[in-house]
């Protein structure tokens, strides 16, 4: 089988991380919001990877321990993200998923 | 709305930036994959990955433990205590299931520990597997203020692969070195015991982050010591 | 050589998709499915681009547990809107 074509995931995970990024903007909740930058995080992952796979036979493992790392990173700072979200719900008089909607 | 436009406008120009930076990269990328292969006998595994991880750059890997126990910590600063139950008994069926899937889940892990050395694996994908299985366990009806009936001893899984991470490293400072620079052939034991450190405290850690607040012993708020 | 191809292009529309479904989906749970979704994808293009640790991980830390997080976060907040009476904010504009 061939290899996979580098550059097509690339522009995937470029595409992925504007993605995200418009989801960080739009006032849509703080949910979502977390998702958006998780999201952001994994087309930085993906570009990370497509970027290692170029280099000749063997892929770079120094940007897939990178990416290894980032994904454990990035569940660690969405369980806080999501118990601080929820401490300022939990004040009942600021609504975070309020605003302009 | 505008606010939503100017934001799809915003991630047109970020991906338009992005791809012009990707295409005008040079072919064949250069990297380190040579330089980290080359090394490869020396660094005592050998799955590269690993060797990344564990040896090239195990410091990354230190303070990314740390980075995991400052997660626990801070969500159970947030969050006092933790209710007593996350959903219904469990039903035969449910129960039947875990009583199979958790422990092997926990041995599928170590199996994955063990084999990373030479085969994709390693100490973060046992230790997921070892929190799948906390989270399988408390949700199919294990109360999470089981995990408060000892709690000198969860605090020190939690703690467990930074600590050992960190003495080894310094120990071979002691001996003679610089920081983490492990001497001659001990490379691949001394490998192994920092994973398996890790393991455990990587597994502890995303069951606790899961669980979602400091376990107490009757689910109330954790008396002032 | 054109079976990979189809195969490469699918997983790339699929990701798009998914992210895509994420990010601007009108109810709250079907945004959590769809990444929980995407993370799976996600594990099988770390296969295809040579780099089965990361489908490890991925498949079980960045969209099993990630996933399970934000559902029961969505939980914990519909139920904390039921109970102040307030509609659910599970649907959102």
């Amino acid at each position: 089988m061939n290899p996979a074509p580098a550059t097509l995931f690339l522009l995937v995970g470029a595409a992925i991380f504007a993605i995200g990024l418009a989801g960080v903007f739009r006032d849509a909740g703080a949910l979502r919001r977390i998702i958006a930058v998780n999201v952001m995080g994994s087309g930085v992952f993906l570009f990370l990877v497509a970027v290692a796979d170029r280099s000749g036979g063997r892929p770079d493992p120094v940007p897939h321990a990178m990416v290894l790392t980032g994904i454990v990173v990035a569940v660690c700072a969405t369980a806080v993200a999501l118990t601080l979200a929820d401490a300022v719900r939990g004040r009942g008089d600021q609504d975070p998923d309020g605003g302009g909607r | 709305m505008s606010g939503r436009r100017s934001a799809w406008i915003l991630a047109t120009a970020a991906f338009g930036l992005v791809a012009w930076a990707v295409l005008s990269l040079p072919t064949p990328a250069p990297g380190l994959t040579d330089r980290a292969f080359a090394a490869l006998d020396d660094s005592g595994v050998t799955n590269p990955v690993t060797a990344v991880l564990l040896n090239y750059r195990s410091t990354d890997t230190l303070l990314e433990l740390g980075v995991l126990l400052l997660a626990v910590v801070s969500v159970w600063g947030l969050r006092p205590s933790t209710g007593a139950s996350f959903g219904r008994p469990p039903g035969p069926l449910l129960e039947g299931l875990l009583r199979i899937l958790v422990p092997l889940l926990v041995l599928f892990g170590g199996y994955l520990l063990w084999i990373g050395a030479f085969a994709p694996g390693g100490a973060f994908q046992g230790g997921a597997l070892v929190g799948g299985a906390i989270v399988l366990a408390v949700l199919g009806g294990l109360s999470p203020s089981r995990f408060g009936d000892r709690p000198a001893l969860l605090r020190a899984g939690l703690a467990a692969g930074l600590a050992v991470f960190s003495c080894i490293g310094l120990s071979v400072m002691i001996a003679g070195g610089w920081f983490l620079d492990y001497p001659g052939r001990s490379a691949k034991v001394l490998i192994l015991i920092i994973e398996a450190a890790a393991t455990v405290s990587i597994g502890l850690t995303l069951g606790c982050l899961f669980i979602g607040g400091r376990p107490t012993t009757d689910g109330g708020p954790e008396p002032e010591s | 050589m054109a079976v990979s191809l189809v195969f490469d292009g699918l997983l790339a529309l699929l990701i798009l998709t998914l992210a895509w479904r994420a990010v601007t989906d009108r109810l709250q749970f079907r945004a959590v499915v769809s990444f929980v979704a995407l993370g799976l994808v996600l594990a099988v293009t770390w296969f295809r681009l040579s780099a089965p640790d990361l489908a490890l991980a991925e498949a079980a830390v960045g969209s099993g547990l990630t996933g399970a997080l934000l559902l029961a976060a969505l939980r914990r907040w519909s139920d904390r809107d039921a109970d102040s009476g307030g509609s659910s904010t599970r649907s959102e504009p």
